[in-house]
């Protein structure tokens, strides 16, 4: 847990950074604003007294964890929050005319305008049952008094400069038959039908995969630069800041704790910043963990053969032979890197699970797996043809290993992982686990097996029934699973495992909804663990949560991993998650594997030019000299 | 498109096979054709022989489902069951017991029914959805606050009360419109004003709350933060944005019982004295006429198997996302 001290909110306001810019000449003044939500009879402030400026033409951003406020802030200045939130006081001028001041109908002449916005998800944000063309048609003529085929013509236009391949033929289509990345650029297209001075972007990268929120902050830089428009950039990604921002503000629990131009990421001033920045995993921190965290018990722990030997002996040859033998299995030459864990020192620990007849095999053994979705067509549903989500993949995984599954939305990772649950039927190959092939079970056997690899969901809010007590939830697996368990030592089971993610015990008697989004994880890595698994199937289980919440998270599975010997199948597409965690990694596109190997050896000196293309696209902060500072 | 509905018409057949079934044996269950023949000729002076005459004449004289009397096909086809039902498949509704033709009946009864149910439906819908617009358009304030407790206190009040208060404000006191009773042809129309307002009225409470918790769930969208976004003043956001996405729910409820406005308000017709087919059916059980009663059946189920396919039909043209396949 990140620890704030108490004079925490304290903000921290450098002096040059207050005089540059004047706010005589801003383009947009935010001073004093105040905002809060009416929670049943009570008024929850948001924003608590925020202040600040853009520029013309200036690149702000305003970063912070999920509920900081900072989205609220940006709606406020439009006087578009929801209809529980209230402007409580605090000026916004836009020029010379106070936006709370204005009636109503005067706030169509602003919204679009002069502040054009867009979204974090797309999705939601285009109107599903308009085509893409008629919802920028509707800004073109409101704003611009366009019509008819000068309409059409602008649009196009507006589409094509926002880099929309072909026009024309989206022109006339519906928001879900674009993909992900277009959608944003049909959005970003609509904020600037209008020609706005300012262009809020409000998490604008974040629903989106690496390689197209690299395209998507090109397009913005390329926009600020050819318009001259202000951008304000929200976000929570200090990568994309340092991509894209001259001057940062840093917001927490309503409030701006610290304002600073580029300088910010040479040294943040307040602790709170400090932490932020550190939170945020980097592709480098693989190598600063190794030094830092895994201490000789850890790798211990972590050493497939070690936890694996009965009698406190291990043939170290064999080991490393069935390890090469592995490796090069899968088509990758063995690391020298993984040498150093079969350190004589660490041999003699202590086993925890009896021997058993498969424990040569790895955990995990994958082979040409599949999983096709029939298309079907015609009066009979006759099958025409099949999408190949999952199309032979072939992998193994040790006890006590982490095995990274990276790669775009779409490309079958979490298909595959759902397959090898038998959550999805899969449609050919081989699953061999702990050395039994389980594609072949039935009925009970199956069951008993299932309870050995679990699988923890990308949105903890969603994966857990809501009329269900936490403690039930924990529990049910449990029950399921060991019938003859009395109630009382369940109860105690329960408590223990919920101490052992870092809740209370009492948490076991509240419902999901009162648990915040890193809380209800935890709940849901309880809940997994519940019934001893070997192998956790981790799909995407912190892309959903805030910077600082992940990195606990990520703690939680590390410390888990080391205490209970576990394995991780780990489904991600973040690859600073992947540097933090990984033992290996595979990289899939399009339902196949194109390259796997140690993490140090994927991240660092990839061969597939799909991996280099992925590498790339990740937005890095860059320690910039002083002279970057505005 | 056609691949699917020809798949749902053909899957339509066992499902109507069933319904036939279920009705004959929940009718055959409470009544035996000496029930029948009894009800149709007076419980007193009933000789046996009289009534083995009524069963023999209407071919109620024959096992229910199996003649195990019989030979050959004659084992399945000498039956209650395959004389009176089988034929329904082919709209041939045959007689009714007291020896009516029952395809020519609904022909005839089915104008009135329609003459009141398509405009109330048609009218109450542009009423509901337009006091849920201006419910919504007014969110947050005593107007809101006020229109949805009439609105609950509206459909609070049983159906039965806005009948007999209509007919007695409006038919007897303000003599606007006559109390009850039809005519032919367009003089038609002073019969008929008085059942579809009062349809209007009693429905206009529940009607307008659903269509606005629908549209309340619409606005708070992202999509509809876009349009305002935009500029896009209120009034414009609402018709053009969620008023759009919001027909899609309403179409459900809609669409489906569009053909089944062919049968009537068993209610309102028998309480304004419609010629309707509500009326005709309510009749009908009353005097246990199991030909009338089949056929009305199998006519509403035809209608509301019809009305489905409407229904996935109409969502492929007000929802693109939907493709049926």
């Amino acid at each position: 847990m990140p620890s704030i001290r108490e004079g925490g909110n304290e903000v921290i306001v450098p002096e040059p950074s207050r005089t540059k810019t004047e706010p005589a000449r801003a383009l947009l003044a935010v001073a004093d604003l105040r905002v809060a939500f009416r929670q049943d009879a009570n008024w929850v402030p948001a924003v608590d007294g925020v202040s600040f400026h853009i520029g013309k033409g200036e690149s702000f951003a305003l970063v912070g964890e999920s509920g900081s406020g900072k989205s609220v802030t940006a709606l406020s200045v439009l006087r578009l929050l929801p209809q529980s939130g209230r402007i409580l006081g605090g000026r916004a001028m836009l020029g010379d005319r106070d936006l709370f001041a204005l009636p109503e109908f005067a706030m169509s002449g602003i919204r679009g305008k002069r502040i054009g916005i867009i979204f974090q998800d797309p999705m939601s944000s285009l109107n599903p049952v308009l085509t893409v063309g008629r919802q920028i048609g509707e800004a073109l003529s409101l704003q611009r008094g366009l019509k008819g085929r000068a309409l059409k013509a602008r649009a196009l236009e507006l589409l094509d400069h926002v880099g929309l391949p072909d026009p024309a033929r989206h022109f006339n289509e519906y928001p879900h038959q674009l993909s992900g990345g277009m959608r944003q650029r049909a959005m970003i297209a609509i904020a600037l039908a209008g020609e706005p001075d300012l262009l809020i972007a409000d998490e604008p990268t974040t629903a989106l995969d690496v390689t197209l929120q690299a395209q998507i902050l090109d397009l913005l830089k390329r926009l600020q630069r050819d318009t001259g428009m202000a951008l304000w950039l929200i976000t929570h990604d200090f990568g994309v800041v340092a991509e894209l921002c001259t001057r940062v503000a840093v917001m927490r629990a309503g409030k701006i704790i610290e304002q600073n131009g580029r300088g910010f990421f040479e040294g943040p001033e307040h602790p709170y910043s400090r932490e932020l920045l550190a939170a945020m995993p980097r592709l480098d921190a693989r190598l600063r963990d190794s030094e830092v965290d895994f201490d000789d018990k850890a790798v211990d722990a972590r050493n497939p053969f070690l936890r694996a030997s009965g009698g406190g002996t291990v043939d170290l040859t064999e080991g490393g032979e069935r390890l090469a033998s592995a490796m090069s299995r899968d088509g990758i030459k063995k690391s020298p890197l993984d040498l150093p864990r079969l350190a004589p020192s660490s041999v003699g620990s202590r086993m925890e699970r009896p021997e058993r007849e498969g424990i040569k095999a790895p955990l995990l053994e994958v082979r040409d797996f599949k999983v096709h979705y029939p298309i079907k067509k015609g009066i009979f549903q006759r099958t025409v043809d099949t999408v190949r989500a999952v199309d032979g993949v072939s992998f193994s995984l040790e006890r006590g290993e982490t095995l990274a599954l990276v790669g775009e939305s779409g490309c079958g990772k979490t298909t595959l992982g759902k397959g090898l649950l038998n959550l999805i039927k899969p449609s050919g190959g081989r699953v061999r686990f702990d050395g039994e092939d389980i594609a072949g079970l039935k009925g009970e056997a199956r069951r008993k097996r299932c309870a050995e690899m679990q699988i923890i969901f990308q949105d903890p809010y969603s994966s857990m029934n809501p009329r269900m007590i936490v403690g039930d939830i924990v529990e049910e697996g449990l029950r399921a699973q060991h019938p003859g368990i009395a109630a009382e030592e369940r109860r105690e089971r329960v408590e223990d495992l919920l101490r052992a993610v870092g809740l209370p015990p009492e948490a076991r008697l509240r419902y999901p909804h009162e648990f915040s989004g890193g809380q209800r994880q935890r709940i849901c890595i309880a809940r997994a663990l519940a019934v001893e698994p070997k192998l956790i199937v981790c799909d995407e289980p912190t892309s959903a949560l805030d910077v600082s919440v992940q990195a606990q998270i990520l703690r939680l599975l590390r410390e888990l991993r080391e205490r209970r010997g576990l394995s991780y199948l780990f489904i991600t597409h973040d690859l600073a998650v992947v540097a933090a965690l990984a033992d290996r990694v595979a990289v899939m596109r399009r339902g196949r594997i194109v390259e796997m190997g140690e993490t140090r050896q994927v991240l660092f000196e990839p061969t597939h030019a799909y991996t280099r293309g992925l590498l790339a696209a990740v937005p890095k902060l860059r320690r910039t000299g002083p002279s970057g500072a505005p | 498109m056609i691949g699917y509905l020809l798949r749902r018409l053909l899957y339509a057949f066992p499902l109507l096979l069933g319904i036939n079934v279920l009705t004959f044996i929940l009718f055959f269950v409470v009544n035996t054709p000496d029930d029948m023949a009894r009800m149709h000729l007076g419980q007193k002076h009933v000789t046996p022989e009289s009534v083995e005459k009524w069963k023999r004449e209407r071919g109620y004289d024959l096992p229910l489902f199996w003649n195990a009397k019989a030979g050959g096909t004659e084992k399945v086809t000498g039956t209650i069951f395959y004389q009176k039902s089988l034929g329904l498949f082919l709209f041939r509704f045959g007689r009714s017991d007291d020896g009516r033709d029952i395809g020519a009946d609904i022909g005839q009864r089915m104008w009135p029914s329609l003459a009141i149910a398509v405009p109330s439906l048609l009218v109450g819908l542009l009423v509901d959805i337009s006091v849920a617009l201006l419910l919504v358009f007014f969110r947050l304030t005593y107007l809101e606050f006020w229109g949805v407790a009439l609105c609950v206190a509206a459909m609070s009040v049983s159906t039965l009360f806005y009948i007999i208060g209509g007919q007695y404000l409006v038919g007897k006191l303000l003599q606007l419109t006559p109390i009850s009773g039809y005519d032919t042809g367009l003089n038609a129309w002073r019969f008929v004003a008085l059942p579809v307002l009062i349809g209007i009225v009693a429905g206009v409470g529940s009607g307008a709350r659903w269509y606005r918790t629908l549209f309340l769930e619409e606005v708070e969208k992202d999509y509809v933060r876009t349009a305002r976004a935009k500029g896009l003043p209120e009034p414009r956001v609402l018709f053009a944005h969620v008023l759009r996405n919001a027909l899609i729910p309403i179409l459900t409820g809609v669409v489906v019982v569009l053909p089944l406005l062919f049968t009537g308000s068993l209610i309102t017709e028998s309480f304004f004295a419609i010629p309707g087919l509500g009326s005709y059916t309510i009749d009908a059980i009353n005097q246990q006429d199991f030909a009338i009663v089949r056929s009305m059946v199998f006519l509403g189920s035809v209608l509301y198997i019809l009305g489905l396919l409407l229904t996935d039909i109409s969502y492929t043209l007000v929802d693109p996302r939907v493709r049926l396949g």
